[in-house]
C-alpha cells in the first residue's frame, strides 16, 4: 500500500512539532525516519499510525484519507519502542488479541485463532514459548513478539518506533539482519523511526531526514552520504568537519589564502567547507593553501594517525598516513581535502561541489 | 599501613568502632528507640483492642452474643452493610473514573481537581456533615425540593450515604492515580492500534493492568465507610432501628452504660479492622509492585 503524506502539520502548544512534511512512500517501501530526539520522526510515525492527528495536511492511504480513519479502522501493525506487550498475558494470548477482539461476525474460531498464533510464533522463531508471560523473556524475544502481535491483524503498514532502541548491540544486528528478512517475506510497506544513522543506512531503501520538524532530505542511502542536501544532513549521517571560511567573488579564502574549491552558486560573505573525516589527506608536495601542524603520533595497525591542529580551525583533525619521515612532530605540512560541499553560513544555502584542491 | 603508631595504642578503638558501619546508632540508642516505639504501638493501639475483646466478654459469652439479638444492633448492622455496599462500588467507579481522567489526559484544571480528591483529608468530618446538613436539610438550600418529591436526605439513609461518600471517595482514587501515571497509555495504545475499542481496552487492558491497587484502595474505603462517625453522626439523626449505623449505636449504648454490648458491637468494628489488616498485608506482600500504596504509605 503507498502512503502519501500531504503538507502534514502539528503543534505541541507553541511548539511546531511537525512543518510541511510532504513524503510519498511507495508500496513495499522500506523507509526509516531519522533525526535527533525532538526531530518529529515518532509524531510523524504516530500520525500515519492515527495515534495522534495531524493539526493541518491530511494522510492518504493508497487513494482513501486516512485522516477521516480511526487508528482502529487503519489497521496498522504498530510496534512500540519499549514492545507495550500487554503483561498480564501470555504471549499466544498478546500475539491473538488483535484477532479476538475483532467483532462477532469477522473474528475467527477459537480453532483459527489458535492455529494463526502457532503459525506467527514459529515466524518469529519463538516457536515453544507461547506460554510464557513477556516478563519471562529477554529483550529480543519481546521485540519479536511484539511484531508477531503486529503482524497478526494483517496489517496494511507495518510500522516501528525505533525498535532496537532498547536492546544491546549483538542482539541489534541480528534483528536487523532479520528484520530485513521479515520485510522481504510480507512485502509490507514499512516504515520504522531510528535516531541511528547506521540503522537507517544499513536497513532502509530510502531514509527520511527529519530535524525541527522538518523534512531536511529524503533519499536513499547512497544519495544522502554522496549529495547531502544541507549542512544539517551532513553532520547527522556520519561525521564531519567544518573549516570557517569567506566567499568573495567566486573564491573561496580560508585563513587569507585561497582554498581552490568550486564556489559556483555561492553568494559572498561567511561560508563553511565541509569534509568528511576520511577526506583530509597529508599531500606529499609543496606547502599549499591548507596546512597544519602535527601535534602528535600515534601507531595504528595500518600505519600512523596524526593529529593535526590547523591554524583557524579549533579542532584537531585525525589523519591516517604512512609517511613517518613526513610526520615529525611539530612541523608543518600541506594537507589536502577532497568531496568537499560548502554551504554559506548566513542563509545556509548550497552549493560549491565535490572537486578537491 | 607501615606508620609508627603503636599498634597497641589503638587496638581497643578499632575493636569497638570496626564491625558498626556509619549508618549504624550503638545499641543503647537501637533498643531506646526499638522500646519506645514497641511501647507506645502497645498503649495506643495494642492495649484499647484487648480492652475491646475483654470487657465484651466480661459478662461472658452469652451476653456477648446477646448483644447481637437485639432488633437494634442487627438494624445497625444491616444499615452499615447497606450503606457501605452502596458506597464502596460508587466509590470504586468514581475512583477509576477520576485517576484515568488524572493521568491519562492533561486538561485545564487537573491540578485543582487532585487537590479536591483529597480535600475530604483535610476537612474534619463534622464538617463535612454539617454541610450536607446545610444543602439537603429541610431549612438547606436543596432541602425543600427534594421534600416536596417526598425525598428525605438528611435524618435519613440518602444523607448517611453521601456523607459516607464524601469520607471515603479520596481512597481508590489516590491509589490508582499513582499507580496508572507510572504505567502511562502505551498498552492501550497498543491494544487500539490492534483494533480493540476503548470499553474493550478498559476491559482487557487497564483493568487487568490496576486489579491490584483497586482491591487495596476498595479494602480501605470500605474499612472507612463501615466505621465512619463524625459525618454520619451529623447527618444521621440517630433514630435507633433507622438511622443509626454500628458506630452510633456503640456510642449510644456506651452513653446507656451498657458496657457489654457497646464493646461486643465494637469488637465487630475491630475485626473487620483485623481483617482488613490482614488482606492489607497480604495485597502489599503478594503484589508490591502493582500497588502504589506499598510506596506512599
Amino acid at each position: 500500500m503507498e502512503i502519501r503524506i500531504e503538507r502534514v502539520e502539528k503543534d505541541f502548544g507553541d511548539y511546531p512539532a511537525l512543518r510541511d512534511v510532504n513524503l510519498t512512500i511507495a508500496p513495499g517501501e522500506l523507509v526509516a525516519l531519522l533525526g535527533p530526539s525532538g526531530s518529529g520522526k515518532t509524531t510523524l510515525l504516530r500520525a500515519i499510525a492515527g495515534l495522534s492527528n495531524p493539526d493541518r495536511g491530511r494522510i492518504l492511504f493508497d487513494s482513501e484519507d486516512a485522516t477521516t480513519l480511526s487508528v482502529q479502522e487503519r489497521r496498522v501493525g504498530f510496534v512500540f519502542q519499549n514492545y507495550a506487550l500487554f503483561k498480564h498475558l501470555t504471549v499466544a494470548d498478546n500475539i491473538a488479541y488483535g484477532l479476538k477482539v475483532r467483532p462477532r461476525r469477522s473474528r475467527p474460531s477459537r480453532a483459527e485463532i489458535a492455529a494463526r498464533a502457532a503459525e506467527l510464533l514459529e515466524f518469529v522463531q519463538l516457536d515453544g514459548l507461547g506460554a510464557r508471560y513477556p516478563a519471562q523473556l529477554s529483550g529480543g524475544q519481546r521485540q519479536r513478539v511484539a511484531l508477531a502481535r503486529a503482524l497478526a491483524i494483517e496489517p496494511r503498514v507495518l510500522l516501528l518506533d525505533e525498535p532496537f532502541g532498547a536492546l544491546d548491540a549483538r542482539v541489534r544486528k541480528d534483528l536487523r539482519r532479520w528484520l530485513r528478512e521479515v520485510h522481504r517475506q510480507t512485502g509490507l510497506t514499512t516504515v520504522f523511526v531510528t535516531h541511528d544513522q547506521d540503522e537507517a543506512m544499513e536497513l532502509a531503501d530510502r531514509v527520511v531526514v527529519l530535524d525541527k520538524g522538518r523534512i531536511e532530505q529524503i533519499g536513499t542511502p547512497d544519495e544522502l552520504y554522496d549529495r547531502p542536501a544541507s549542512p544539517f544532513v551532513l553532520s547527522f549521517v556520519g561525521e564531519a568537519l567544518a573549516l570557517p571560511v569567506q566567499v568573495a567573488d567566486g573564491k573561496v579564502i580560508f585563513q587569507g589564502k585561497e582554498l581552490h574549491v568550486s564556489s559556483e552558486n555561492l553568494r559572498n560573505g561567511p561560508a563553511r567547507v565541509y569534509f568528511r573525516p576520511a577526506d583530509i589527506a597529508l599531500h606529499g608536495g609543496q606547502i599549499g593553501a591548507l596546512e597544519g601542524r602535527v601535534e602528535a603520533v600515534r601507531r595504528t595497525a595500518a600505519g600512523l594517525r596524526a593529529s593535526i591542529s590547523i591554524p583557524g580551525y579549533d579542532q584537531t583533525v585525525e589523519v591516517d598516513t604512512v609517511d613517518r619521515a613526513g610526520t615529525t612532530l611539530g612541523s608543518s605540512v600541506p594537507l589536502s581535502l577532497n568531496n568537499v560541499r560548502i554551504f554559506s553560513t548566513a542563509a545556509e544555502e548550497t552549493l560549491g561541489d565535490g572537486a578537491g584542491i | 599501613m607501615s606508620e609508627a603508631i603503636p599498634s597497641a595504642a589503638l587496638a581497643p578503638v578499632i575493636a569497638v568502632a570496626a564491625p558498626r558501619s556509619v549508618t549504624e546508632e550503638t545499641p543503647l540508642t537501637r533498643n531506646v528507640l526499638i522500646g519506645v516505639a514497641v511501647a507506645f504501638l502497645g498503649l495506643f493501639l495494642l492495649l484499647p483492642l484487648a480492652v475491646v475483646f475483654t470487657e465484651a466478654m466480661a459478662k461472658g459469652a452469652g451476653a456477648f452474643f446477646a448483644t447481637f439479638e437485639e432488633p437494634d444492633a442487627r438494624a445497625a448492622i444491616r444499615l452499615t452493610l447497606i450503606v457501605a455496599a452502596i458506597v464502596v462500588p460508587l466509590n470504586a467507579l468514581f475512583g477509576v473514573c477520576a485517576a484515568w481522567a488524572i493521568s491519562k489526559f492533561s486538561f485545564p484544571g487537573k491540578s485543582v481537581l487532585i487537590t479536591l480528591i483529597d480535600l475530604p483529608f483535610s476537612v474534619s468530618p463534622v464538617v463535612s456533615g454539617l454541610v450536607y446538613v446545610l444543602v439537603f436539610g429541610s431549612q438547606g438550600l436543596l432541602g425543600p425540593t427534594f421534600a416536596a418529591y417526598g425525598i428525605q436526605v438528611v435524618f435519613a439513609i440518602p444523607g448517611i450515604v453521601l456523607a459516607t461518600i464524601f469520607v471515603t471517595f479520596p481512597f481508590v482514587a489516590r491509589e490508582l492515580i499513582p499507580l496508572m501515571q507510572e504505567q502511562g497509555t502505551v498498552e492501550e495504545e497498543a491494544a487500539l492500534t490492534l483494533g480493540a475499542s476503548g470499553f474493550r481496552t478498559f476491559l482487557t487492558v487497564t483493568l487487568p493492568n490496576i486489579k491490584w491497587g483497586l482491591l487495596y484502595g476498595v479494602l480501605l474505603a470500605n474499612a472507612r465507610a463501615m466505621g465512619e462517625f463524625g459525618a454520619v453522626s451529623v447527618v444521621s439523626g440517630h433514630i435507633r432501628g433507622l438511622t443509626n449505623t454500628i458506630p452510633l449505636q456503640v456510642e449510644i449504648l456506651y452513653n446507656e452504660y451498657n458496657i457489654v454490648s457497646a464493646f461486643a458491637l465494637a469488637s465487630l468494628l475491630a475485626g473487620l479492622a483485623l481483617v482488613t489488616l490482614g488482606f492489607k498485608t497480604l495485597l502489599e506482600w503478594r503484589y508490591a509492585g502493582q500497588i502504589a500504596g506499598r510506596r506512599r504509605h
